[in-house]
């Protein structure tokens, strides 16, 4: 960890550099164009441009006014109601079956568990937009296309692997025996699921479960094509201001919903590290 | 102790059969009856279906074929936590994510106890293995000894009247275990509670247990109290697997109802007391305890045959001498002698006549 050991030879000491270097490169490649609409959507002006203002840090180059826009619009302001109503509910959804599932498929005496596993993984890996077919083919057979529940389906189907993969990674280590020590002392197999292995398994179902709201929350094809206009949400009415309006309302919402972001999965990681220290699973 | 038959017996296996894969079976046709207030020990090497016994009596198995009969009623089709028997697992099984407290409080909720009554019944058990001031802490936070004391309270706290241990002491270190050992008999005598106890370790099984079940490839090899078990092995397998044990192969020569005369492989004649053979020219394996080996003359009866024998080595082990010599053509043959004032203090090199009683050695299954 201190850096180069005296032995080193060139070579060692050219990689020990150009390793940072590389490193920092690909940093700045993910993080830059995130970065960059922070400082843009104060932007004065309607550009999603720098302005020689903006470069030369002059205060009046800068307002709150796309934040303000963003509030105040009846298009904006629904499209937050319809995330906000169909992601907790999708991800409430995608919580309660990817669990179910994972603790089923954890299990040896399970028939097909990879085929069934691969088959519930499925929308993770098949393109979105061949989901999203489907799913509009389907959904308007059995009469879901365009409503609230279709849409809150689908978001779930795409949810669900996440958890699935969060929650069987936590099962792995997941001792048997303590199952088997709660039910040797009456615990019937209800009681023995949420009072042993439900709070030992909570970290992999609150990350799944983070995973799963966020891919409800910043899906676009599948509304696109499930959803009507009563279901349009923040990203479709991003997608829909970049195409038709081009205003830097888009830049607002963005840099709100990164700030969103960061801070869920800030506060997920203390509470699970929070946990896992009180039950002992990690040092200090 | 010795249970008497299968009615009277609080726990029984009626020819049980076990199986995992349909074909091979694990457990091979078991009976077995054990009291009220016994301690028992199912002892054996890893994979000779002791463990999967435990198992199928505690319902996390179930019986291929035969039934498992619990204070006279069968309990095949009664789910685990409906059996009321209390169990401390290898690992300790203790929950993580509760403390001391809460982990020994669990099975009294689980049965709906009042909190004054429930405080009171896990104070009383924490106190019994002397972890009264624990309360409070997490299991991670508890050295192994510590975690075992633990579960053997949580085992206790609900009082069960039936108590398995599937090798509760195996991941602790000997002197800890030796300690523990004791500590749990006096739990369990003074609780007069039933216990089925699992382990491979022998010494474990002697010390613990009023009997022993000595188990292999699915089968009980012997049931017996220890001193019998270690005393009068009734085959080779027992005699090898429980303590330390001499074996010298032959033919059976002579053979009345008391003494049979075997002749070993090296020519030899050795009088022996005859346990799995019946007849002349049968093959044998003589088993004799190195601690009832004698070599010096004058203790032996003056008929007794006796076998040369070159010490090979002399190993000094504070209480007791052990001493490695060559008999009969194998370089094995260990004899022990108690550390005396008098004791002789054999040398490499060293060529001795050494001999037994009759009685102290086994004629059993070649």
């Amino acid at each position: 960890m201190s850096g180069l050991p005296p032995y080193a030879s060139t070579g060692q000491r050219i990689w020990y550099y150009a390793f940072r270097v590389i490193c920092g490169l690909i940093f700045f490649f993910l993080i830059a164009p995130i970065l960059t609409i922070i400082p843009l959507s104060f932007n004065a002006e309607d550009f999603f441009t720098f302005t020689p203002g903006m470069l030369a840090f002059e205060a009046d180059a800068y307002s709150l006014k796309h934040y303000q826009d963003f509030l105040t619009s009846p298009d904006w302001q629904a499209a937050l109601r319809n995330s906000l109503s169909i992601a907790p509910v999708a991800t409430l959804l995608s919580v309660s079956f990817g669990t179910l599932a994972a603790i089923g498929l954890s299990q040896d005496h399970v028939p097909f568990r990879r085929a069934i596993m691969a088959i519930l993984i499925s929308p993770m890996i098949v393109p979105l937009i061949i989901s999203a077919a489907g799913m509009y083919f389907f959904y308007s057979r059995i009469g879901l296309q365009g409503t609230y529940v279709g849409v809150v389906l689908a978001h779930a189907a795409l949810g669900i692997p996440f958890v699935i993969i969060t929650v069987t990674a936590t099962l792995v280590g997941f001792d048997r025996s303590l199952t088997r020590a709660s039910a040797s002392m009456g615990a019937n197999p209800v009681t023995t699921f949420f009072k042993v292995q439900m709070p030992l398994i909570l970290p992999g179902v609150i990350s799944g479960g983070l995973f799963a709201f966020i891919t409800s929350f910043d899906e676009v094809v599948v509304v696109l094509f499930v959803g009507s206009a009563a279901q349009k949400t923040l990203p479709w009415q991003m997608f829909i201001g970049l195409r038709e309006q081009i205003s830097p309302t888009i830049l607002a919402v963005a840099t709100i919903l990164v700030a969103i972001s960061v801070v869920l999965l800030t506060v997920v990681e203390l509470l699970r590290r929070r946990s896992e220290r009180l039950r002992g699973m990690s040092p200090g | 102790m010795g249970a008497n038959g299968t009615n009277e017996a609080f726990v029984a296996f009626d020819r049980v059969q076990k199986s995992y894969d349909g074909e091979t079976l694990v457990v091979k046709d078991l009976n077995l009856a054990i009291a009220k207030g016994e301690f028992l020990t199912m002892l054996g090497p890893s994979g000779s279906g002791k463990t999967t016994c435990l198992m199928m009596l505690a319902g996390f198995e179930t019986a291929t074929n035969g039934e498992i009969l619990l204070d006279g009623k069968p309990i095949n089709s009664v789910p685990p936590h409906k059996r009321g028997i209390g169990m401390v697992f290898q690992n300790y099984a203790l929950f993580p994510h509760m403390t001391v407290a809460e982990n020994l409080s669990f099975p009294l909720e689980v049965r709906k106890i009042g909190k004054s009554d429930r405080e009171a019944k896990v104070k009383r058990a924490l106190e019994m293995v002397q972890m009264g001031d624990f309360g409070g802490r997490r299991p991670a936070q508890l050295s192994g000894g510590q975690q075992q004391r633990v579960a053997l309270a949580r085992a206790l706290v609900f009082e069960p009247e039936l108590v398995l241990m599937d090798e509760p002491l195996g991941a602790l270190d000997k002197q800890l275990r030796e300690h523990m050992q004791f500590e749990i008999k006096h739990i369990a005598d003074s609780l007069g509670i039933t216990v089925v106890y699992v382990t491979h370790d022998q010494t474990e099984a002697l010390t613990m247990s009023d009997r022993v079940a000595v188990f292999e490839d699915g089968r009980i090899q012997q049931l017996a109290p220890p001193d019998q078990l270690y005393e009068a092995p009734e085959n080779s397998f027992v005699a090898q697997f429980i303590g330390e044990n001499n074996s010298l192969e032959g033919v059976v020569e002579q053979i009345n109802n008391k003494v049979a005369v075997v002749r070993l492989d090296s020519g030899d004649l050795i009088d022996t007391i005859p346990v799995n053979v019946s007849q002349v020219g049968e093959r044998t394996r003589v088993s004799i305890r190195p601690e009832r080996v004698e070599f010096i003359k004058d203790r032996l009866s003056p008929d007794a045959h006796t076998l040369k024998a070159e010490v090979l080595e002399f190993v000094y082990m504070g209480d007791i001498f052990r001493t490695r010599l060559r008999v009969a053509g194998k370089d094995d043959f260990i004899i022990k002698s108690r550390n005396a004032p008098d004791q002789v203090r054999l040398k490499p090199g060293q060529t001795i006549e050494i001999g037994w009683m009759p009685e102290d050695c086994r004629a059993l299954d070649a």
